[in-house]
């Protein structure tokens, strides 16, 4: 988890964790270029209709935001590989962040939450513990067991910076 | 609402707000309640892009929260779309409407 240290904000991270993250700011990635789709609901929700009933003036404000957004988007998952220590040995390593960097961090560990959490189907009042129990319960090796568990640990990671940014 | 306090109307300050009528001022940016985001990020991102106080800023998540949509700034149309473009950029939930 993230502290504070003089301007820098560092974590030690276990092997496990470099490459959960690598992944999952790799898969932000591939979602934003390749896999781009509106019709797809994880990027319908991290790009928004920013007029619900009225889809020209939608498009129109795609238009003209859309190519900016994405760019911003992929930027700031690629912050997080960036700052990665290398996952090719056999321990994890440190993660050291400006400013700048750990803003860039907090939003991308919101945009893969964001995706995580359409896929997952979290909803309002959704107990993060319970759907576990109820995963584990059913195929404790099953991908939704995993998925969850990578949920709840991103949502504990953003927690941290952002305390030991606001501190 | 948990014995909070809430305003029936969510709060919208801007320093000019006085001088300028109502009539040149016809839009609104929403937030949207969304399952996801934390509430200390969704405070955070109120304080960092519209310079609220964190006591504003914490007033409008639990009306986001609570109330499931809260206006968290007004003015002419094309700067509502400069904040519902800059909220998207940290994930939140933002619409734009007439007030």
């Amino acid at each position: 988890m993230f502290r504070r240290q003089g301007d820098r904000y560092v974590a030690d991270l276990a092997l496990d964790e470099v490459r959960v993250l690598r992944k999952v700011a790799s898969e932000v990635v591939g979602l934003l270029t390749d896999g781009f789709d509106h019709s797809d609901p994880v990027v319908g929700r991290l790009f928004p209709e920013v007029y619900p009933d009225d889809s020209a003036s939608t498009a129109e404000f795609r238009r003209y935001t859309e190519g900016d957004l994405k760019t911003a988007k992929i930027d700031q998952a690629g912050a997080i590989l960036a700052a990665l220590p290398d996952s090719s040995g056999e321990a994890g390593g440190e993660v050291r962040l400006d400013a700048e960097a750990a803003e860039a961090w907090l939003r991308a560990l919101n945009d893969a939450r964001l995706a995580m959490g359409v896929r997952l189907e979290i909803k309002d009042g959704t107990d993060l513990g319970e759907e576990l129990d109820d995963a584990v319960a059913e195929d404790p090796t099953s991908s939704r067991v995993f998925q969850l568990s990578v949920y709840a640990y991103l949502g504990y990671l953003q927690e941290s910076l952002l305390n030991a940014l606001i501190d | 609402m948990g014995g909070m306090a809430a305003p029936q109307v969510a709060p919208v300050e801007t320093p000019d707000t006085d001088e300028v009528p109502v009539s040149d001022r016809p839009w609104v940016t929403i937030v949207w309640d969304d399952p996801v985001n934390l509430m200390t990020y969704v405070t955070w991102v109120f304080q960092k892009l519209f310079g609220y106080s964190r006591e504003k800023a914490e007033q409008l998540m639990l009306d986001v929260h609570h109330k499931g949509r809260a206006v968290v700034s007004s003015g002419a149309r094309e700067r509502m779309e400069h904040d519902a473009s800059q909220l998207h950029a940290y994930g939140l939930w933002a619409t734009v409407d007439r007030s």
